[in-house]
């Protein structure tokens, strides 16, 4: 892992699906056992060069995500290693039994990735915002769930998958995005990222993807305030950093999970059973209550569903109380 | 091609297949049966394979899609050597190689899971188009069932097929006319499958799928048809060969242990019979 924290809360020039679609442009180029197959979906996220440089490796199934994931399937069986892309809508409950039963219990490998995480689907509306894509991931055994938070950890994250055995599901955002992250930093899966910490944290504030910003300018309004926290970016929802987590409870005493998802089965309860087995601890949720989407501006949801930093620093005093 | 020798294997797949399914007592006898033609031909005549080595990157695949045929295969399998044939007789007992539902991690020769219909479908075709990609001179064969058409995920599958232009894969309707809980013209009556898959632009062939030259011979054409998938509709009787499910065309058996004498002894008739033809 070598991470540099920008956190300037600036909207990054580049469009966040650069670096999932120029990565994997690098990487086809290397690898040629590498397979790439959308859902008529391909001009959403820049990955038409695929299908320009590598015409006999990259294909359009059309609008039919069924079918698409078991044919992705079936290119992992002769030994593939397939990236295969929708909507997160549609790559998760589109065809959840075909990548449930075709590849997953199959024991095949699929790196399924899904746009617009959450709210980010604004103006494609309720219809195509995804608020339970990695709760169904989630479900499926030996499986890993990641939701990265701007263009350097997507990039970072893909690098990865090629090697990433079993099904994989990342949510990741298309447009403009916050750069948390400076160029050139690595993840690595199943490790969470401290991004603020200090001995005197009453709580901590563990999350990912769109929320890691906001988390950030909650740390600073608590700061102002003289509550300090711990910040940990959690986007391996699975496997989850169990370590880290049961070492900032134990040191904070409290927690707040912040996620652009329902919180009856997203990050906040996989949190959640962790603690419950291993050092029970008050927790609050910030995220999606239980509501289906809808469309609107990012802004306007976001401020709708409770999703800013003023909804975490009310949840970190609340945590804190509750101690 | 010889064809006294296929209609003797047919005849033996259909013994082992009754065996295999008697060993659990109960099983889906209908469907299984009325492929014992179709198998035969496939691993006694036209399907490279290697016993030895399974999952030899050259080798011809085979998918059923309606994965409910499992012990139809897992005869074949023992037959042709994969493994003692006495292993299948474990079938759906704790632990076994061998359940309802063909397993690509569990049994030696299935080549992709089933079980959930018309995504073996999809699979096959994803394996034709990865056999396509690293230049394979092999074939894809995909045995889907009549009922199973009713999947909306099966047409999607020939449609990627055409349009990828996969001429290495080759669609076997098992057109045995029933599914659970009835005759599919009473069920979702489909018309013409062989139009509606003609329709799709793949090369059709409809023919007796009892008939091992028949069989034979359309996997030729199929073979020779360059530049199109092919779909191989097979008229069949569901059953064929077990005595108490042939009559009724019984998508699933749980007939008496009187019923499985008979039907196990009129199965080693008919395999004396092919034998002595």
């Amino acid at each position: 892992m070598n991470v540099k924290l920008i956190g300037e809360h600036k909207k990054d020039s580049r469009a966040c699906r650069d670096g999932l679609a120029l990565t994997l442009n690098e990487m086809m180029a290397e690898d040629k056992s590498i397979c790439y197959v959308d859902c008529d979906l391909m001009g959403c996220i820049n990955t038409k060069q695929l299908m320009k440089n590598y015409p006999d490796r990259a294909f359009e199934a059309g609008i039919a995500e069924a079918n698409g994931a078991g044919v992705a399937a079936g290119l992992a069986a002769t030994g593939k290693k397939v990236f295969y892309h929708s909507f997160g809508t549609f790559s998760s409950r589109r065809c959840y039994d075909q990548i449930y039963m075709s590849a997953a219990y199959a024991g095949l490998s699929v790196r399924v990735l899904g746009s617009d995480a959450g709210v980010t689907a604004a103006f494609n509306g309720g219809t195509h915002m995804p608020l339970e894509d990695a709760a169904m991931y989630l479900s499926i055994p030996e499986t890993t769930v990641l939701d990265p938070a701007d263009y350097d950890q997507l990039a970072s994250i893909t690098r990865q998958l090629a090697n990433v055995e079993g099904v994989s599901y990342t949510r990741f955002v298309r447009k403009g995005i916050i750069q948390v992250y400076g160029e050139g930093s690595e993840f690595e899966i199943g490790k969470g990222v401290v991004l603020h910490e200090s001995e005197n944290d009453a709580a901590t504030i563990i999350t990912s993807g769109i929320m890691v910003d906001e988390s950030l300018k909650a740390y600073e309004a608590l700061q102002a305030e003289g509550i300090h926290v711990r910040v940990i970016d959690m986007f391996t929802w699975k496997p989850l950093d169990e370590e880290l987590v049961i070492k900032a409870a134990k040191e904070t005493g409290a927690i707040v999970t912040a996620e652009n998802h329902n919180v009856t089965c997203g990050l906040g309860s996989v949190v959640a059973n962790c603690l419950a087995k291993n050092c029970p601890t008050v927790q609050e949720f910030v995220g999606v209550q239980d509501l289906f989407g809808q469309v609107g501006p990012q802004d306007y949801l976001m401020d709708t569903y409770g999703l800013r930093a003023a909804n975490i620093v009310e949840a970190v005093k609340k945590a804190v109380a509750r101690k | 091609m010889n064809e006294k020798n296929l209609k003797v294997l047919a005849a033996e797949i259909r013994l082992e297949t009754l065996k295999v399914i008697h060993s659990r007592g109960f099983g889906h006898v209908g469907g299984s049966m009325d492929l014992a033609d179709l198998m035969a031909v496939l691993y006694g005549e036209v399907m490279k394979f290697d016993p030895k080595n399974p999952r030899w990157e050259d080798r011809d695949w085979l998918v059923l899609s309606k994965g409910h045929a499992g012990p139809v295969a897992y005869a074949t399998f023992g037959l042709m050597g994969y493994y003692p044939m006495e292993e299948a007789y474990t079938l759906n007992q704790p632990g076994t190689k061998f359940p309802s539902h063909t397993d690509r991690k569990l049994t030696p020769g299935v080549d992709l899971t089933t079980g959930s219909l018309g995504q073996g479908v999809s699979t096959a075709t994803g394996a034709a188009l990865g056999n396509k990609i690293d230049g394979r001179n092999n074939h894809v064969f995909c045995v889907i069932g009549d009922g199973e058409a009713d999947e909306g995920q099966v047409w999607e599958g020939l449609h990627f097929a055409y349009a990828h232009k996969l001429d290495n894969i080759i669609y076997i309707i098992d057109n045995n006319g029933y599914q659970l809980d009835g005759p599919t013209d009473d069920i979702l009556a489909h018309g013409s499958l062989a139009k509606k898959a003609e329709a799709f632009g793949l090369y059709t062939q409809e023919i007796d799928g009892h008939d091992v030259k028949a069989i034979y011979d359309a996997i030729q054409n199929a073979y020779a048809k360059k530049g199109v998938p092919s779909c191989i509709v097979l008229d069949t009787c569901k059953g064929k060969g077990a005595t108490f499910a042939e009559p009724k065309h019984d998508h699933s058996s749980q007939p008496s242990e009187e019923q499985w004498a008979e039907a196990l002894a009129a199965a080693e008739k008919a395999l004396e019979d092919a034998k002595n033809a």
